[in-house]
């Protein structure tokens, strides 16, 4: 585990997720909200930029500030998208809002060369202190709804993430892992980063 | 209105005729182009259409580079008169809210063009043109036409207007028909697209609207086969309630209950008769009896059918993908969701025919209760977002800001 970077002016995840892109590249940001990726990665990374974004607000803060984003649904749009058509597929803070994970990853897979997932990771000690003391479910910075109207309805740890990677074939690349914030790159997820990371970004591709 | 007569080549045979003014901060070029014998237009029906013309207007300057052209389409009734004063009604152009100094659609920085469609009644040719077969004004006996015809004589204007492929084309229900035909037919021509409120094909339920205002203008006995300038006669009851038909589907239900209700029309109490007693009432006889005045009855029966037949998946072994299928434009489709007309779903249509072909494509839909004309209101969503999008495609192709 080695120490990637301190905190930045922006959002600290999407500043890593950049940092995976190789410049000039096609990229589709599913659940891109008011485009603020998309927007960093045409800046920084001169990429060729869609979004894809479910909430009509969101969709139309993005286009009125010129990105390519469409409306629609990660589990029911992507079917749309051929094969091979972006360099890089990206799920920030998304997948656990999906209604099938699996099949969104596996979309995902299908559509782009590479894939990036970013996600809260219910493994972090904070939330397991929580449950553990309170008997309550957690509430955390990273997950600060209520039980009863959390949009995140297929929360997962980096363990339970790995496992779904290699069930799709999908290889890690890269992974990093968010401690407060600070950021940290990790070969594997293991017990130690699994129980630390707040968040974590994979770079994952599909397995030859 | 400070008109600059500049009236050049008078009689028809090719040449252009056209007037300059300045209205609204808009220089204003109103102008026609005949079309002789040596270049007729090919129509889908296999029909050659020759001579005609093309009655269109321009606002704004075309850059030394010839990359600042914008294509507005119209819709089934509207007309060239997009952003300047309509002859015949005295009225402001259909589209003042989108174009202008400051507006979405620049005059200041774009080169704006709005043709009237073949078949239309406000100056190009149409079936109340003499045919030159029969000297007679040309009734049925008018080519069917569609909304690729309608494309191809646009094209052909560009052409000789010197402009080889257009910064932007935009428009509303049949005018975004007319977009995506552009893009699919000259997508090399097309840097950006803005279809609004629109479809790749003519619904059922839309046909079905539109026969019943055919059938009410043929059922009209003033109409005579179609030949009723040559009778003397116009049929007028007709195409009043065609457009009466028509207008409600424009609307939405929330529209007509905010803006009339079951509200009675200059009485207290209902008179148990068949007046006007209901203000929607009222309002739809005076939708109906102004719009005769200004358009054509046969030019509304060639029109809706241009619409009707309108599938363009059909031209590409139905597959609408295969439209757009490498193509390099970028797309803005634009929906409202009170609009029943051309609903959200047939907008998300097109979006995903181009998100299979990984094209550049915004989708945005626009909450309003406003219905299908909301393309023509005040609806500030919809000016941000195009400006966003215009805007950033401007940066793309050089244009500056």
């Amino acid at each position: 585990m080695t120490y990637q970077n301190g905190p930045t002016d922006g959002r600290i995840d999407l500043d890593l997720i950049a940092a995976m892109i190789t410049p000039g590249s096609r990229v589709l940001d599913v659940g891109c909200g008011d485009g603020d990726l998309l927007a960093l990665l045409e800046t920084k990374r001169n990429v060729d930029g869609r979004g894809v974004e479910l909430s009509q607000e969101g969709v139309n803060a993005s286009v009125a500030r010129g990105l390519a984003v469409v409306q629609g649904d990660a589990d029911r749009d992507l079917a749309n998208y051929p094969d091979d058509a972006f360099d890089y597929v990206i799920l920030s803070q998304t997948i656990q809002a999906t209604r099938n994970p699996k099949e969104v990853l596996r979309s995902m897979k299908r559509i782009g060369r590479h894939v990036i997932v970013s996600f809260p990771n219910f493994g972090h000690w904070r939330v397991r202190m929580k449950l553990l003391l309170t008997g309550r479910m957690p509430e955390t910075r990273s997950l600060g709804y209520s039980w009863y109207d959390t949009p995140n309805i297929h929360l997962c740890t980096l363990l339970d993430f790995a496992a779904l990677c290699d069930d799709l074939d999908l290889d890690i690349e890269d992974a990093v892992i968010l401690t407060g914030d600070k950021s940290w790159r990790i070969s594997n997820p293991g017990i130690l980063s699994n129980f630390f990371a707040s968040e974590a970004v994979f770079l994952l591709s599909r397995r030859n | 209105m400070n008109t600059i007569g500049k009236a050049s080549h008078p009689q028809g045979g090719g040449g252009p005729q056209s007037t300059e003014f300045e209205e609204g901060g808009i220089r204003v070029r109103r102008a026609s182009q005949t079309f002789g014998p040596d270049e007729p237009l090919a129509l889908d029906s296999g029909v050659s259409l020759s001579p005609f013309t093309i009655a269109y207007e321009t606002y704004g300057e075309l850059n030394a580079t010839r990359s600042n052209a914008v294509l507005i389409c119209h819709a089934l009734t509207g007309d060239q008169f997009a952003a300047s004063t309509q002859p015949l009604t005295g009225k402001p152009g259909w589209w003042t809210t989108m174009i202008g100094p400051g507006k979405p659609i620049d005059t200041d920085r774009f080169f704006v063009i709005c043709q009237n469609v073949i078949g239309g009644c406000m100056g190009t040719t149409g079936p109340r043109d003499t045919d030159p077969a029969t000297g007679r004004p040309y009734g049925l006996d008018f080519p069917v036409i569609t909304i690729g015809d309608m494309v191809r004589a646009q094209a052909m204007l560009l052409d000789k207007l010197g402009i080889d492929d257009l910064f932007c084309v935009i428009g509303g229900s049949m005018g975004g028909m007319q977009v995506l035909q552009w893009a699919a037919a000259y997508p090399e021509r097309v840097f950006s697209a803005i279809p609004i409120a629109t479809a790749a094909r003519h619904s059922a339920q839309n046909i079905a609207f539109h026969e019943v205002g055919r059938q009410a203008i043929i059922a009209d006995s003033e109409w005579k086969q179609g030949a009723y300038l040559a009778h003397g006669t116009t049929p007028a009851k007709g195409l009043a309630v065609a457009r009466m038909a028509a207008h409600i589907t424009y609307l939405s239900e929330a529209a007509l209950h905010r803006k009339f209700g079951r509200n009675l029309q200059d009485r207290d109490s209902i008179t148990y008769g068949f007046d006007a007693d209901f203000q929607i009432e009222s309002y739809l006889r005076h939708q109906g009896s102004t719009f005769v005045d200004r358009f054509d009855a046969n030019s509304y029966l060639y029109i809706t059918r241009a619409m009707d037949y309108f599938d363009l998946a059909a031209d590409y072994d139905g597959v609408l993908a295969n439209a757009f299928r490498g193509t390099k434009s970028r797309f803005c489709a634009v929906s409202f969701t009170s609009d029943w007309l051309f609903p959200t779903s047939d907008s998300r249509q097109i979006v995903h025919a181009l998100n299979a072909v990984a094209a550049n494509v915004s989708f945005v839909e626009i909450n309003t209760d406003k219905g299908h004309d909301a393309f023509l209101l005040d609806e500030p969503e919809m000016f941000a977002t195009l400006r966003g999008f215009i805007d950033s495609a401007a940066r793309t192709r050089g244009l500056g800001a």
